[in-house]
């Protein structure tokens, strides 16, 4: 029951075949134009828009900026002299880190802009705010929102590039982006994998962009939790449905464990923690029935003992400290991706 | 005022099923004759080409007045109302303070005179404070001059106080007129919800939020005998209670707004907050069976619900924006275009939806051109090829959703009272002596 690669020793282009121009060795953004640039957005707005090729394009990108990590001087210069902004107008500790640093390890210069004791909780409106953002010569606002649409509807207000770190229950593009990485450096590749999303899918958009971003890239994706908490409209996106976790988890080679959200008991969606865990947890029973390479991915932060077991978590089929470490890159790339885009455009 | 006779235009009379070309004399606020008109006239207006029709009605409208005069007053709601072919519009209840009293009753229509524009009548509210817990005095604002009764932006949530509203009512023969939204279902909803609401990651107001709280109603209207109007109905099941309702001989009647006709939820996926409104922008098929409603006569009346809003309010998240569409200046042509251009009814159907069926709602003698009644007479050009520009609108609201496109048909000439309250500049020679 070995594991089929260490992830270091993993060839992320294996399976899908494509060499793209690697980042991290041009040191300003906007000099390549050797071949058509598979990137052109300015906007990393959701991964419904993308296509297959672009999302490869940003995992390959990703795959070369890992190794910055690495090093013993954890800094490139692509983003010297230019200025992120976190916008983080929902808490999140975790993503607005994640972005932070990998802004810093592109040499940027890094904002932070808080919902708590800033303008907005003045009742300025985010459009306000991001404008103001943008006349201090802003390169690019990473977006966090709690209404699902608001990055789409900053990218009209101002010309600054926008990156969505998470809109409503709408999508969470890079977090999608580093899961689909993880599997790919693990797996080795995602066509043909068959994935199980679990939890509380209607008001995930860590859900949604999953769904996009593997099927587009050629997986088969199930979503499992309480049909109280997996809207039909779903199906319509191409997700399969289950509500019956036992009989999805053999057939199954990655499966993503989301957040269970306490708050939903007293919205009425089910009606104890208990019952879901006895319903949707993964236990080390069940991970006993599922495949023996099963990847077992979560988004954090855990609530150990709910939706996952504290055993299954630190065990040897668990991802989670690698998603952490990914999304370092896959941010990296983005980052840089979006950079080089704008400056081409402008 | 001076006698005005309408010459050699379309004349379409849907209370006695006259279509025909010839002339409408108007003279001390009333209609005079309809015919061949031999008498001299002080003011002669050339309708060749031109449907004249009884003056138009907009049983649901927001003038924001009294308390949100920035979004819209009556003044230049009445404005919208006749640049948009209307001469008599019902404004609804939910402004600061809400119309739940006599007295706020009397400031709207003395607003309403004071504009000088069109009729406004004021529906009132249903409970005190639109709080839907204790009934309003209904019979003081229906002596007042309330045409009807309505929490609208709100449905009546309880049953108990439905039912006694509705008894009550009855007294006053007024109609009640529901908001029909679940709220405890709608929760959170912003959307239609359905499939493009999941994709979004918008919560969803599902169509059971409007279906639920109709049936109910209908169920207690049978008992009450009291006149029982669904607002803006939207879905396919609520088309389907009212059809059944009226087959059932209950004094139930239904509007449908231009948008509910013409857009679906597809149109939210930008996240365009001129999109968002409620009831929400639902599926084509359920605009096939609102359609099929209009047809066979279940739904009886077309209505804006004309609800204004500021551009720094509607610019927001979508999550955050309000809730409304205006329609005054855009719902005729958008009528057209659902329901004259594909060939699903004909003009004089039309015209019966927005004249004759909406004063019947309210129990009105308007929307006819018999002698003897008011003199409100709307002259439309049914080619009139025009590009909506919301910058241009009466109105103090830009949200519009069909700001830019092109429609076919328009109001030129209103008439209220028997004075010409709007004329379309390029139509002014019409008018001589």
């Amino acid at each position: 029951m070995s594991a089929a690669k260490t992830p270091d020793s993993a060839a992320p282009q294996a399976g899908l075949g494509r060499t793209t121009a690697r980042a991290p060795s041009a040191p300003e953004s906007g000099r390549g134009g050797k071949e058509a640039p598979a990137w052109r957005r300015k906007h990393l707005l959701g991964i419904e828009e993308l296509s297959a090729e672009e999302i490869i394009h940003v995992l390959d990108t990703a795959s070369g900026f890992a190794e910055v990590s690495t090093r013993s001087i954890k800094k490139v210069p692509a983003l010297r002299g230019k200025v992120v902004a976190n916008l983080f107008i929902e808490d999140s500790t975790r993503t607005r880190t994640s972005f932070s640093l990998a802004a810093q390890r592109l040499s940027a210069d890094v904002l932070d802009f808080y919902s708590a004791g800033s303008s907005l909780s003045k009742g300025e409106s985010v459009r306000d705010t991001a404008r103001n953002i943008e006349a201090m010569g802003v390169d690019i606002i990473v977006l966090r929102h709690s209404a699902a649409g608001a990055a789409h509807y900053l990218s009209r207000c101002v010309n600054t590039s926008i990156i969505n770190a998470g809109d409503g229950q709408h999508e969470h593009p890079t977090q999608a982006l580093l899961d689909t990485y993880t599997i790919r450096e693990t797996k080795g590749r995602v066509e043909g994998l068959r994935v199980a999303i679990v939890g509380d899918i209607g008001h995930s958009r860590v859900a949604r962009s999953n769904i996009w971003c593997l099927q587009k890239l050629g997986a088969e994706v199930t979503v499992v939790g309480p049909a109280t908490l997996v809207p039909k409209g779903l199906e319509r996106m191409g997700a399969r449905i289950s509500h019956n976790f036992d009989d999805v988890i053999p057939e199954m080679d990655v499966i993503n464990m989301l957040r269970v959200q306490s708050e939903r008991i007293s919205s009425r969606v089910f009606p104890s923690l208990h019952e879901y865990t006895w319903l949707f947890g993964m236990t080390p029973e069940r991970l006993e029935r599922a495949k023996p390479d099963v990847l077992i991915l979560h988004p954090g932060p855990i609530n150990r003992g709910i939706e996952l077991a504290a055993e299954v978590a630190d065990g040897p089929r668990s991802s989670i400290l690698r998603q952490v470490a990914n999304g370092l890159a896959v941010r990296m790339a983005v980052l840089f991706l979006v950079n080089q885009a704008a400056s081409v455009s402008a | 005022m001076k006698t005005i006779v309408i010459r050699n235009g379309r004349v379409i009379d849907p209370s006695r099923k006259l279509d025909q070309e010839c002339d409408v004399c108007l003279a001390d606020g009333q209609i005079q004759e309809v015919g061949r008109v031999g008498r001299p006239a002080e003011v002669t207006i050339d309708a060749e080409g031109l449907i004249v029709a009884p003056g138009l009605l907009d049983i649901h409208v927001h003038l924001r007045e009294p308390g949100q005069t920035e979004l819209e007053s009556i003044e230049t709601g009445s404005a919208a109302a006749v640049a948009g072919g209307f001469t008599t519009v019902a404004c609804m209840p939910n402004t600061e303070p809400p119309l739940d009293d006599e007295a706020a009753i009397e400031y709207v229509i003395r607003q309403g005179a004071r504009a000088g524009l069109c009729n406004v009548l004021p529906v009132g509210a249903i409970t005190k404070g639109r709080s839907g817990k204790e009934l309003a005095e209904m019979g003081r604002m229906a002596r007042a001059g309330a045409v009807g009764f309505s929490d609208d932006g709100e449905g009546v949530a309880s049953p108990a106080v439905m039912r006694r509203a509705l008894q009550y009512v009855a007294m006053f023969d007024r109609p009640i007129m529901q908001h029909c939204e679940t709220p405890e279902i709608a929760n959170e909803g912003v959307m239609h919800g359905g499939a493009t609401a999941v994709r979004l990651g918008l919560p969803g107001l599902p169509a059971i939020a409007e279906e639920l709280m109709l049936q109910r109603d209908i169920t207690l209207t049978s008992e009450a005998g009291a006149r029982y109007h669904a607002q803006h109905v939207s879905t396919a099941g609520s088309v389907e209670l009212v059809r059944r309702a009226r087959a059932k001989r209950l004094s139930v009647t239904a509007e449908v707004t231009p948008h509910h006709l013409l857009l679906t939820d597809a149109c939210v996926a930008t996240y365009d907050s001129n999109y968002k409104v409620k009831p929400p922008l639902r599926t084509a098929k359920d605009i096939a069976a609102c359609i099929r409603g209009v047809k066979d006569g279940t739904i009886t009346a077309l209505a804006s619900d004309h609800a204004p809003h500021s551009v720094a309010g509607k610019e927001l998240e979508f999550q955050r924006a309000p809730f409304g569409i205006i329609g005054l200046e855009t719902a005729l042509a958008a009528y057209i275009r659902a329901l004259i251009l594909p060939g699903h009814i004909d003009w004089p159907h039309l015209i019966r939806l927005m004249t004759l069926g909406p004063a019947e709602v309210l129990g009105l003698t308007k929307g006819t051109l018999q002698v003897g009644r008011d003199a409100d007479v709307t002259l439309i050009d049914p080619q009139r090829q025009w590009t909506v520009e919301a910058s241009r609108f009466k109105s103090k609201a830009r949200n519009c959703p069909w700001n830019g496109e092109d429609f076919v048909g328009k109001a030129v000439m209103t008439i209220v009272g028997g004075e010409v309250k709007y004329c379309e500049p390029e139509d002014d020679g019409r008018v001589g002596a």
